[in-house]
């Protein structure tokens, strides 16, 4: 007797664990030849709230890691994620990518990620500095996580957009929210199960799967969000999600790359979630000469 | 105080601080003031003046021109055109000179300024004199060295000048804040049109007079007057490429909507409640020295004014003690005499605004002190004001009340201080006042604030980024991070 194939239910993930939406609702994602591969959960309004308490709670210890620790981290993520490349091939072909193409979509995606993970201790001795102020001070500028960020996931590249996103993110300490794409979910859901094995703590990222008709608005005016970044096209919700910005003063970013591409992945968009801070403590000034920096 | 005074006698005496007025002899000032578009002083199409007052005296200094839609429309299309036929093409070497030169002339114009700065303002001659005006000058011979090295400030990048930069500013430090949004939009290669607030329009108006000096190609720089709606104008013109806004949170945030689905880069320096937090291993002396200097600079006119103070518990009673004692000394008056520590409000409508918030942190329950000082006459003036006992939700803790008013709250741990420090919607600057390095590493590292303090305050320089995390808005201004705001890479 032929063996029954155990279908996998594709769910969210929130905080670190893989909840059902609490809507109940979902989609059927169809391929090529109209059948149906997958019932997908409609993410709704209170699962991406759920899921900024999570990005919130987790901010804090996230963000206070050492750099070198992230970096490990994130070269972790690309471990898991080459172990199960099969796995993600096959989702991408059933999507209906074709084969070599899938093939070269998820090696780019492995080394994309290692390529965030060498950045984590390096972006910041780049960046940072030291500013010869004229008074009698040390100062210096570092930058620093911003906190919770919203993401609305690229629509046409289903593992490669969404890890060209999310790695910029974390490797500069932020936790992260962030909406797949609506015909190509599937990915992101597996890549959720290569997160929960790779030492990323529960909630640095969320996983929804939904439209960004229904969520784009909620991403861009919830106040405990400090950035969304934005990778659709849709020019209405794009003038949406900049207007409800301006309710918290939040960083707003339409990041448009074809992900690709080598050049879209560089230490500029780690940078784009990133706040400058400085710091100024005098000098004591006695002695031939005073002292300066 | 007088208590104080009658238990040590031998530390005091009745020697008062004889009047020391810097001379507005050598100042030239005209009785009306055109719009400077396009190289020139030109009438405004709304053939509209308004008066600019001495908020020490209430009396008129002159009369301002109000640029309307139509006048703003010609500042930008100067901007744009000198922006396509002259700025953008000139390396940056030369760019450089013209910079520089702007720098050396308000050297050589510094007295002059620092009067006007003060007479129109009301913040103290001590203050225009050794910080606006040294520091607006600093700025624009920090930012013209950057010029033809902009390649070097984003490695791998080849940096490009984005066009014509609409820039708004307070009233607050107005010389200095023109000098933070044009020098580096000039050095970045991009063309400018700025609008003063209305209350303070003449020491922008004084630079474009030195910036007509210095033979800066025509249209490079716009100078346009008015009020709100001529910023309007500016933030919903067309051609203008990048909006620049030093503000309110409140306006901050309409600009924010109001360019939603344009390509225009915006940056925003907004509102803030910075918390100076001191602990108890602190150099308290020291330590109130820089919580007076915190809030009472320029009447407490400054976004990051360090407005709250969190002291924790164990010193609490003798630190309040010895900032009232020294809030005793302060001299509140003629903002043109050398020796006057706070100057005048600004405005009628700030003054009231303040007072408003007085009213309120009496009814919420506060405990109230200002020093014995007497008030000029005339005038708008506010005496220092602290509020002991302040909760976490008071409004005189969470609002923005830019005056010289001090809410003061009491900690024990530092987890309480981070907590209540990061507890607002604002995230400008904050303060730490302990002699122990680690702490202090620990607590910079937790303010989610863009400046940060230890064991000073209100400290700036060219070379220093400065600007906000969460609602005190985004992008940074000074040092080489300043240039960002004015790129495309």
């Amino acid at each position: 007797m032929e063996r029954i194939e155990v279908l996998k239910t594709y769910k969210l993930y929130i905080g670190g664990t893989f909840p059902r939406t609490e809507s109940g609702r979902y989609y059927q994602l169809m391929n090529s030849k109209k059948e149906i591969i997958a019932n997908v959960s409609l993410g709704s309004r209170k699962d991406f709230r759920n899921a900024v308490v999570a990005a919130r709670g987790a901010f804090g210890g996230w963000s206070a890691r050492a750099a070198f620790n992230r970096g490990q981290i994130l070269y972790r993520i690309a471990e898991m994620l080459e172990g199960r490349k099969e796995q993600f091939v096959n989702e991408l072909v059933q999507q209906g990518i074709k084969k070599t193409a899938a093939e070269d979509e998820v090696k780019k995606s492995i080394d994309r990620l290692v390529y965030y993970s060498g950045w984590c201790d390096k972006f910041i001795t780049l960046f940072g500095g030291v500013n010869p102020v004229a008074s009698s001070h040390f100062n210096f500028s570092v930058p620093e996580a911003m906190g919770v960020v919203a993401i609305v996931a690229p629509e046409n590249s289903g593992l490669l957009g969404i890890i060209s996103v999310i790695a910029p993110c974390i490797a500069g300490g932020n936790t992260c929210i962030i909406l797949a794409s609506e015909k190509l979910p599937l990915c992101a859901v597996t890549f959720a199960e290569v997160l929960a094995t790779s030492d990323v703590p529960g909630g640095v990222v969320n996983i929804l799967t939904g439209t960004s008709k229904e969520l784009h608005s909620h991403f861009s005016n919830h106040m405990d969000v400090n950035a969304v970044v934005f990778c659709r096209d849709d020019k209405a919700e794009r003038k949406a999600v900049a207007e409800n910005g301006a309710l918290n003063v939040k960083r707003i970013y339409f990041w448009d790359k074809d992900w690709n591409k080598d050049e879209s992945e560089n230490p500029y968009l780690i940078m784009d979630l990133q706040e400058i801070k400085t710091t100024w403590h005098p000098i004591e000034n006695i002695g031939v000469g005073g002292a300066k920096y | 105080m007088s208590k104080i005074k009658e238990n040590n006698p031998e530390y005091f005496t009745d020697w008062k601080y004889a009047p020391s007025p810097e001379s507005k002899d050598h100042i030239r000032l005209q009785n009306r003031y055109e719009l400077f578009i396009n190289g020139k002083f030109v009438k405004p199409n709304s053939k509209k003046y308004f008066d600019t007052i001495n908020p020490a005296t209430e009396e008129k200094i002159a009369e301002i021109a109000e640029a309307n839609e139509k006048d703003v429309d010609l500042a930008v299309t100067a901007a744009k055109n000198a922006y396509d036929k002259v700025w953008k093409k000139m390396p940056g070497k030369e760019r450089a000179k013209y910079i520089y030169r702007i720098a050396r002339m308000i050297q050589e114009k510094a007295r002059e300024l620092a009067v006007i700065e003060t007479m129109d303002g009301g913040k103290a001659i001590r203050e225009s004199r050794d910080i606006d005006v040294p520091l607006a000058a600093n700025h624009f011979f920090y930012y013209a060295g950057w010029a033809d090295k902009l390649e070097y400030a984003f490695p791998n990048r080849k940096p490009q000048s984005l066009g014509v930069a609409g820039q708004i500013i307070p009233w607050n430090f107005p010389l200095l804040m023109a000098a933070w949004k044009i020098a580096p939009a000039l050095a970045t290669g991009n063309t400018v049109v700025l609008k003063p607030a209305e209350t303070t329009s003449l020491t922008a108006l004084k630079l474009a007079e030195i910036i007509q000096e210095s033979g800066l190609p025509e249209g490079v720089v716009n100078i346009v007057t008015g009020f709100g709606n001529t910023g309007a104008a500016i933030v919903n013109h067309a051609n203008v490429n990048k909006v620049a806004f030093t503000g309110s949170t409140d306006v901050g945030k309409i600009i924010q909507k109001a360019i939603a689905g344009t390509n225009k880069k915006l940056t925003l320096e907004l509102g803030g409640k910075a918390a100076n937090i001191v602990f108890e291993d602190a150099p308290l002396d020291q330590a109130v020295e820089g919580i007076i200097n915190g809030i009472f600079f320029n009447q407490g006119h400054v976004c990051c004014a360090g407005s709250r103070l969190l002291v924790q518990e164990g010193v609490a009673e003798i630190l309040i003690r010895k900032l009232k004692d020294r809030m005793e000394t302060l001299i509140v008056g003629d903002p043109l005499d050398k020796n006057t520590d706070i100057g005048a409000i600004n405005s009628k409508e700030q003054l009231s605004k303040i007072n408003e918030y007085i009213k309120i942190g009496t009814n919420e329950g506060a405990e109230i002190f200002q020093p014995s000082c007497s008030l000029p006459k005339k005038g708008f003036f506010c005496k220092p004001t602290l509020f002991l006992n302040t909760s976490q939700s008071h409004r005189v803790v969470q609002e923005e009340i830019f005056g010289p008013v001090l809410a003061v709250q009491t900690f024990r741990t530092v987890e309480e201080a981070i907590e209540k420090a990061n507890n607002i919607p604002f995230g400008l600057s904050a303060g730490i006042w302990t002699d122990k390095g680690s702490k202090i590493f620990n607590m910079t590292s937790k303010m989610r604030a863009g400046v940060v303090w230890a064991n000073t305050y209100n400290k700036f320089d060219p070379t220093s980024p400065f600007g906000g995390y969460k609602e005190s808005g985004f992008g940074r201004e000074g040092g080489l991070h300043g240039l960002a705001a004015y790129l495309n890479f």
